[in-house]
């Protein structure tokens, strides 16, 4: 029977020849992954019933992330319960404050995401690691307790959307900006329950680190997972990172899809979601002017470090507007310690700009950038929800790095075409490596 | 632990769509998981006067995508907390309801009664019948029945008691 990948690595971890969308199955698990907000719960629960060892300590990965450093004594203990629990379980692959993350960067940074594993951890964003061929889904704290107790976990085999993204992305259009055409698109239920699986021309032109952006988002159009198929890029990104390859499925030709969307990348215009929901995208130049408070470059979605490197080409030699204030959050500490060598904090401060420390922050109104009310913020983050970096009043937009940099010089809305250097190719590796 | 069939409450609707898990426990107070403690916050961003509007027993009536974003299963948590017995929706996020199904919580899904019920309205929920009751207008709705995998669920209390049975029992 013809399968998607999503089918494939389904049907392989959970010992069947195959499976069919819609069907029931309980898969193992390949890696669990850890913070401290919703592990914390799931280690209560499995101690309540007397379940003291975790199915199998190499597989699970763990670093605080959302609240770090400690933002209060609720969180501190967050942190410190989470601490004595992995030393508890002998857990080796762990992140402490100077080597921490945010998880769903810091897992295929660090080398522990291959092509074919089951993933899963205990929050939404758990989708972006499905950039490297991988299925990765987000779970609640049960689904993490049970999955830590057994190594496995049901799972409803989903739907798989099939998204062509075709052409070159033009000057000053990324990978944020389709995701956020994707979403404008379908909806934020656009893809409920379901795959989406990328394929197209374009996957050339984007990098490991662009296409975690697109699959990072992947529940914000109500996604089980994202998937990317493996390519060179892929492999170029493992080599440096692990000796491990992973298993590398490919979706079968005859392969049934719910859907299948073209996506012209080549068209696209530089995005912005309005406040509300991350479906409200529009273009920058429809979006019109709007004075900003704040701009917040960072989180899992965006803090990577083609992510700074473009946000810091844009705001070399200028200075943030007086009255927009702009942070900076690199998304782990390898991140962090690539910046300062490239040079890029300095660029940063220098324009006025502040950096904080790797953290979940201010993305989901934890700390380091609350926004107060009525103020309103352009984030390079995942959600715009009512209420979701502050105060209930406040209005969040979404957008990329590139356009945040803009922004932060204009003080409103602006458009990074404006912007951006001229001589501004990013050639990355991956580019140079296929040649195009 | 076996559930009450019939159950009986009031009904308070919010009928927009795409109610999300920040609205329904903000991330402000996950440095917390005790469900009395997330009880206290319950819907605050989309209504602060909820938790003075609402008996224990009582339902939320909602419209589509129900629990979208964070897979936070804190929002189970609040609404349990605040004593909210069940969710009547048009439809539900994965994650919301793949956690109210790991809790053993009630999360049904059916928009026609979503699209009749008034806000305050009396309900009278016949699990097992998979039928809506609301006695005042006479109106009546049905959605479909919980299957035997929700309901082995719901039976033991929750996934993971589900689980501990299994291994007790030994079955596979």
């Amino acid at each position: 029977m013809p399968m998607t990948i999503t089918e494939k690595i389904l049907a392989a971890h959970a010992g069947l020849e195959s499976v069919r969308p819609g069907e029931i199955v309980n898969a193992k698990l390949d890696l669990v992954v850890c913070h401290e907000v919703t592990t914390p719960p799931a280690v209560a629960m499995l101690k309540k019933l007397g379940i003291t060892k975790v199915w199998d300590p190499t597989k699970i990965l763990v670093t605080p992330d959302h609240f770090v450093p400690n933002k209060d004594i609720q969180s501190a203990e967050l942190t410190k319960s989470l601490r004595q629990w992995r030393e508890e379980q002998g857990i080796e692959r762990y992140y402490e404050l100077g080597n921490h993350g945010i998880c769903h960067a810091l897992a295929p940074e660090q080398g522990h995401v291959h092509p074919g594993m089951t993933i899963i951890c205990g929050d939404s964003h758990t989708t972006t690691m499905g950039a490297l061929g991988a299925f990765a889904s987000g779970v609640g704290s049960t689904d993490l307790a049970a999955g830590l107790a057994t190594g496995e976990l049901w799972f409803r085999v989903p739907e798989s959307i099939r998204f062509n993204l075709e052409g070159q992305p033009p000057r000053g259009v990324y990978s944020k900006d389709i995701i956020l055409e994707i979403i404008r698109r379908i909806g934020v239920d656009g893809a409920r329950y379901m795959a989406m699986e990328y394929r197209g021309s374009a996957l050339p032109y984007l990098s490991m680190e662009a296409r975690f952006t697109i699959t990072n988002m992947a529940i914000e159009a109500g996604g089980k997972s994202g998937i990317f198929p493996v390519d060179a890029i892929t492999e170029a990104y493992l080599a440096e990172r692990t000796p491990e390859k992973g298993v590398r499925y490919e979706s079968d030709v005859d392969a049934e899809y719910a859907a299948e969307f073209f996506i012209r990348v080549d068209q696209l215009e530089p995005m912005v979601a309005l406040p509300g929901l991350p479906s409200n995208g529009t273009s920058i130049a429809q979006a019109g002017p709007v004075k900003m408070d704040q701009v917040y470059i960072g989180s899992c979605t965006n803090g990577r470090i083609e992510d700074l490197r473009i946000a810091a080409s844009i705001l070399k030699g200028n200075k943030v507007a007086k009255g927009t204030r702009t942070i900076v959050v690199p998304a782990t500490t390898t991140v962090w310690k690539q910046a300062m060598r490239e040079g890029l904090m300095d660029i940063f401060a220098e324009s006025g700009c502040v950096i904080s420390t790797p953290t979940c922050g201010a993305c989901l109104g934890g700390h380091m950038g609350v926004l107060g009310s009525d103020e309103t913020c352009l984030s390079t983050t995942n959600r715009n929800f009512t209420g979701r970096m502050g105060h209930p009043s406040s209005n969040v937009y979404l957008a990329s790095p590139a356009t945040a940099a803009a922004t932060a010089i204009a003080g409103g809305l602006a458009d990074p075409r404006d912007y951006l250097p001229e001589d501004c190719n990013f050639t990355t590796a991956e580019q140079q490596l296929w040649g195009v | 632990m076996t559930m009450p069939t019939i159950l009986q409450g009031c009904a308070h609707v919010y009928s927009r769509a795409h109610i999300n898990t920040d609205e329904i426990i903000p991330a402000r107070y996950l440095n917390v998981h005790e469900e009395a403690e997330l009880a206290k916050h319950a819907m605050e961003d989309i209504d602060p006067d909820f938790l003075n509007k609402i008996q224990p027993g009582d339902f939320i009536v909602a419209g589509e995508d129900f629990g979208c974003g964070s897979s936070r299963e804190h929002a189970i948590w609040a609404l349990r907390g605040a004593g909210i017995k069940a969710v009547i929706a048009s439809s539900y996020a994965r994650i919301f309801f793949r956690n109210a199904l790991n809790n053993g919580y009630l999360a049904i899904e059916c928009p026609e009664a979503v699209a009749h019920i008034k806000n305050g309205a009396r309900l009278e929920l016949d699990l097992e019948g998979g039928v809506i009751h609301a006695p005042d207008s006479g109106e009546t709705f049905t959605f479909v029945p919980l299957t035997d995998f929700a309901k082995t669920f719901l039976e033991a209390g929750g996934l993971l008691p589900y689980l501990v049975s299994r291994l007790k029992g030994g079955a596979a």
